[in-house]
C-alpha cells in the first residue's frame, strides 16, 4: 500500500513518523525529551515537522517530572521521549512518581534493534522489566503492524480509569520500518474499560446514611482533582446542600475552596487540629477520591473508631485495602456525585438540624486551638511567614504551585491556600525531591503567562537544578522559591524528634550561593534575609519576566506542626507550642515507622 | 479494648482473621509478559502462590487461563483479586473457593522404583488411585494421577516407602459446575 486513505486515515509512513502522528492526533502540543541513539529516527521526525513542540530538559528524570506538571496543571496526557538504557532508567523515578500520584503521562523509550534485544547492546536495559512495577501498563513494539493500535492504546490506558503512567518502547529497527498508520477511533479497548458509573442502590444507601449522620465530614482527596473540574463544582455543590464539614489529602487541595467556612484544612500527618479531630471524632465519613493512605490515618487500629464509612473511588483495589468501609462506590467522581446530588435532593428528610450545629460548635472549639499559629519573629523569617507573605502577593493573580518534598512542601499546603483545582502541583506518594523545578517548567510550558513558582527546599532544589537551563531556554519565567534552612528540614526535623539531636548528615554543607548560581544560568538572582525586606523581594520576583531563584534565608530550627507522630492516632497529634514534650511523644515501635 | 492497642500505624498483623486458601481463576490476554505482570503483583505486594497453571486457552482470541492458589485472610484475597483485576491485560478475574461451585484437580507423573514386594504394592495402590501406567522398566513405573491436590498429595505419601524418586505436578486447575462459562 503506498496510496493515502482518506476516509480511514490510514497513511503508509515510517515507525517514527508514526510517533509524530499519533502525538498530534491524541492532542499532545509539546513533548519534553532527551535524544539519544536508540530514539535518533524519532528526533530527526521531530526536526520535519512542526506539529508537536519538543522541549529539551536536562536529565530524563526532569522530561518525566514536566510532563507529570503539564499533565497536572492541564488536565490532559502529557508526553516525553528518551533513549534506550539510562535514558528510559533515568526516568523511571518520574514514572514512579506517576503512579503513585496517578498522572497521565505517556513515556516513549527507545530500545536497541529488535535483533539485538537481550545481547547486552550498548545502551540496553530490559525496559518494560524494569518499569513494569512502576507504570500503569507498558508496551515493548516488535512489529510496525502493532505501533499505531499501541500508541493509541498508551493514551487511551494512561487517561482513562484511575490515570496513570505508560511506557511504550519502540526498538530503533521498528522506527525505521514502514507500516500503515491509522488515526485514533472510538472502538472500546477490548479489555480495559474501567468502570465509570456508580451503583445507585450503594448510592441511594450512601444518601440515607448522609441524612442520619450526626456528625458527619467529607475526606476528598486527588481523585477529584483528576476527575476533572466537573467534579470540583458538583464537590462544592454537595458540600453545601448538605452544609457538612470537609478535609482533604494533600492531593486534593483546591478542589475545594480553602476560603470557605465549610473548609478544615488539610488532614494527616500535618493536617490542621480540627481536620484530624473530625475524622476521629466523626459518625460518618465520605472518602471521595482518596485512599487512607497512612500518612493520613496514623495508626489504623484507632482511625477514626466511631464512624460509617462511605468510600467512592474509580479503582476498586482502594477500597477496603486499608480501613474498613460500609459502603463502597466505585465509579468516577464526577459521575458518583452528580448521582449523589440527585439522589439526596431526590430523598425526603435532611440531617438532624441541631446534632449539626453541634457538631459545628465542637469543630469550632477545635478551630480556636489555632494548631497552624507560629512564634512571629522580626529579626529573622519564620518559613510560614515567608509562605504567607507569598500567598497574599500572588493570590490575586494567575498563579500555579508546585513544591519539593519536605518542611517547605507542608508549609506550602498549610499556609497556601487553593481556591481552584490544578493549581497545586506537588509529589504526594512517592515524595520525589526534586519534583518541583521540573514539574514548574511543565507548567509554565502549558500555561506560558501564568505566574508558575516552585516552593523549594535548598537541599530538595539541588536535586534537578539543571532545569532551570531548560527555563532559561524555552523563556519560562518560572520562579523557584528556596526556603533556605541549611537543613534538610523534615529530616533534622524527625532526627530532633526520634534521634536525640543527632543529626546526622542532615546540613546542607557547601551550598551554593543560589544568587550567583542564577546569574550564571542567565536567570535572575534575589536574596533576602530580612522580615521586613520580603515583600518588597518577592515582588521583585514576581515583576521579573525571567527565571528566578528566590534565595530566602529562614529560620533554622523551625519544625512543622501539629504533627502526628509515627504509630500515633489523630487525637494525638502535637501542637507547635507543646513541642517540648517531643522526645516523649513517640514510642520505641513508633520509631521504626518511617 | 482488653488488649494493647498497637502501636504501629501500618494496618494491624492479619490475627483476627484467619488466612485461607483460595483458587482464582484469571482470564488474561495472551500477550509477552502478561505472566511477569501477575507474578510481578504477587511478589510486588507480598502475596502468596501456593500453585499457578497457565495456558492459552483461547486461540483465536489469544486468550490464557491462569489458575492460581493462594493464601491470605478474606481482606488480603479480596484485595489480590482487586489488584489482579486493575492489569490492563486481565479480563477477569474469578474467586473460585468463593464461588463454590468450582471442580478442582491436579495431575501428577510419580515415578517409583523397585522390586518385589514393594513394586507389587505401589501397582495396587496404583490400581485404587485409578492412577495409570504411563512408563514402566523392570524395576520402575511412572503413574499418571488426576484428582484433588489432597488426592495426590495421599498418593505420593504412600509411594514414599515404596520407592519413589521424584514427582512432576502441574499445579491446581479449575472450572465452574453448571452450563455457565466464567
Amino acid at each position: 500500500m503506498t496510496t493515502d486513505n482518506k476516509d480511514s486515515g490510514a497513511t503508509e509512513m515510517t515507525g517514527a513518523e508514526m510517533v509524530i502522528a499519533a502525538l498530534a492526533d491524541q492532542g499532545v502540543e509539546h513533548i519534553f525529551g532527551y535524544p539519544g541513539g536508540a530514539v535518533l529516527p524519532i528526533y530527526d521526525a521531530i526536526f520535519q515537522q512542526d506539529k508537536v513542540k519538543h522541549v529539551l530538559v536536562r536529565h530524563e528524570q526532569g522530561a518525566a517530572h514536566a510532563a507529570e506538571g503539564y499533565a497536572r496543571s492541564t488536565g490532559k496526557v502529557a508526553a516525553l521521549l528518551v533513549t534506550s538504557g539510562p535514558g528510559a532508567t533515568n526516568a523511571v523515578t518520574g514514572l514512579a512518581d506517576a503512579l503513585m500520584d496517578s498522572i497521565p503521562i505517556v513515556c516513549i523509550t527507545g530500545q536497541v534493534p529488535t535483533h539485538l534485544i537481550g545481547n547486552d547492546a550498548f545502551q540496553e536495559c530490559d525496559t518494560v522489566g524494569i518499569t513494569r512495577p512502576c507504570t500503569k501498563h507498558n508496551y515493548l513494539v516488535k512489529d510496525i503492524a502493532d505501533l499505531p493500535r499501541v500508541l493509541h492504546e498508551a493514551f487511551y490506558v494512561a487517561g482513562s480509569g484511575r490515570p496513570g503512567p505508560v511506557v511504550v518502547d519502540i526498538p530503533k529497527d521498528i522506527q525505521f520500518a514502514k507500516g500503515v498508520y491509522f488515526k485514533p477511533n472510538e472502538f472500546p479497548h477490548k479489555g480495559y474499560q474501567p468502570r465509570l458509573k456508580g451503583d445507585p442502590d450503594k448510592i441511594k444507601l450512601a444518601v440515607e446514611m448522609m441524612k442520619q449522620a450526626r456528625k458527619p465530614v467529607f475526606y476528598t482527596g486527588g481523585g477529584i482533582i483528576n476527575s476533572g473540574p466537573k467534579a470540583s463544582k458538583l464537590l462544592r455543590e454537595l458540600v453545601k446542600l448538605t452544609g457538612f464539614p470537609i478535609t482533604s489529602t494533600l492531593m486534593g487541595l483546591g478542589a475545594f475552596p480553602a476560603a470557605d467556612q465549610q473548609w478544615l484544612g488539610m488532614l494527616g500527618m500535618h493536617g490542621t487540629y480540627e481536620a484530624n479531630w473530625a475524622m476521629h471524632d466523626c459518625d460518618l465519613m465520605i472518602c471521595i477520591g482518596a485512599r487512607f493512605d497512612d500518612r493520613i490515618t496514623g495508626r489504623i487500629d484507632a482511625f477514626s473508631p466511631n464512624s460509617k464509612k462511605i468510600h467512592i473511588d474509580i479503582d476498586p483495589s482502594s477500597i477496603n485495602k486499608n480501613v474498613r468501609i460500609d459502603v463502597g462506590i466505585v465509579g468516577d467522581c464526577a459521575n458518583v456525585l452528580g448521582d449523589m446530588l440527585a439522589a439526596y435532593k431526590a430523598t425526603p428528610g435532611a440531617p438532624d438540624k441541631q446534632a449539626l450545629q453541634g457538631w459545628w460548635k465542637q469543630v469550632d472549639t477545635w478551630r480556636a486551638r489555632k494548631s497552624l499559629a507560629y512564634k512571629a519573629s522580626a529579626d529573622i523569617i519564620k518559613p510560614q511567614y515567608a509562605i504567607q507573605r507569598l500567598y497574599e502577593l500572588t493570590k490575586d493573580r494567575d498563579t500555579y504551585i508546585t513544591t519539593e518534598v519536605g518542611q517547605h512542601q507542608m508549609w506550602a499546603a498549610q499556609f497556601y491556600h487553593f481556591q481552584e483545582p490544578h493549581r497545586w502541583m506537588t509529589s504526594g506518594g512517592l515524595g520525589t525531591m526534586g519534583y518541583g523545578v521540573p514539574a514548574a517548567v511543565g507548567v509554565q510550558m502549558a500555561h506560558p503567562t501564568s505566574l508558575v513558582i516552585d516552593i523549594a527546599g535548598e537541599a530538595s532544589v539541588q536535586m534537578t537544578l539543571q532545569e532551570i537551563s531548560t527555563a532559561v531556554q524555552y523563556r519560562l519565567p518560572v520562579k523557584i522559591f528556596i526556603l533556605n534552612n541549611k537543613y534538610m528540614g523534615m529530616v533534622r526535623q524527625w532526627q530532633e524528634l526520634l534521634h536525640g539531636g543527632r543529626y546526622s548528615e542532615s546540613y546542607s554543607e557547601a551550598l551554593p550561593d543560589f544568587v550567583k548560581l542564577a546569574e550564571a544560568y542567565h536567570a535572575h538572582g534575589i536574596r533576602c534575609e530580612k522580615p521586613a525586606d520580603l515583600d518588597k523581594a518577592i515582588m521583585e520576583m514576581i515583576d521579573t519576566p525571567k527565571p528566578v531563584i528566590f534565595d530566602c534565608l529562614v529560620d533554622p530550627t523551625e519544625n512543622c506542626f501539629p504533627m502526628i507522630p509515627s504509630g500515633r492516632a489523630h487525637n494525638e497529634m502535637i501542637l507547635g507550642d507543646a513541642a517540648e514534650k517531643l522526645e516523649d511523644a513517640v514510642t520505641e515501635a513508633g520509631k521504626m515507622m518511617v | 479494648m482488653s488488649t494493647a492497642p498497637s502501636t504501629s500505624h501500618y494496618p494491624a498483623a492479619p490475627t483476627a482473621q484467619r488466612a485461607s486458601a483460595h483458587t482464582l481463576c484469571v482470564l488474561v490476554d495472551n500477550e509477552p509478559g502478561v505472566l511477569a505482570r501477575v507474578i510481578g503483583l504477587f511478589s510486588g505486594r507480598g502475596y502468596n502462590i501456593d500453585s499457578l497453571t497457565v495456558s492459552e486457552t483461547e486461540h483465536q482470541k489469544h486468550l490464557s487461563r491462569i489458575t492460581i492458589v493462594t493464601r491470605g485472610t478474606p481482606m488480603v484475597v479480596e484485595q489480590i483479586k482487586n489488584q489482579l483485576d486493575r492489569l490492563v491485560p486481565i479480563h477477569r478475574v474469578i474467586d473460585m473457593t468463593l464461588a463454590g461451585n468450582a471442580i478442582e484437580r491436579e495431575l501428577a507423573m510419580v515415578k517409583v522404583a523397585g522390586k518385589g514386594q514393594a513394586r507389587v504394592e505401589a501397582l495396587q495402590l496404583a490400581e485404587a488411585f485409578r492412577a495409570r501406567i504411563i512408563d514402566t522398566t523392570t524395576e520402575s513405573f511412572v503413574f499418571e494421577v488426576t484428582g484433588s491436590s489432597d488426592k495426590i498429595e495421599s498418593f505420593i505419601n504412600l509411594m514414599l516407602p515404596l520407592g519413589l524418586v521424584e514427582v512432576s505436578r502441574t499445579g491446581v486447575v479449575a472450572i465452574g459446575r453448571g452450563p455457565e462459562g466464567m
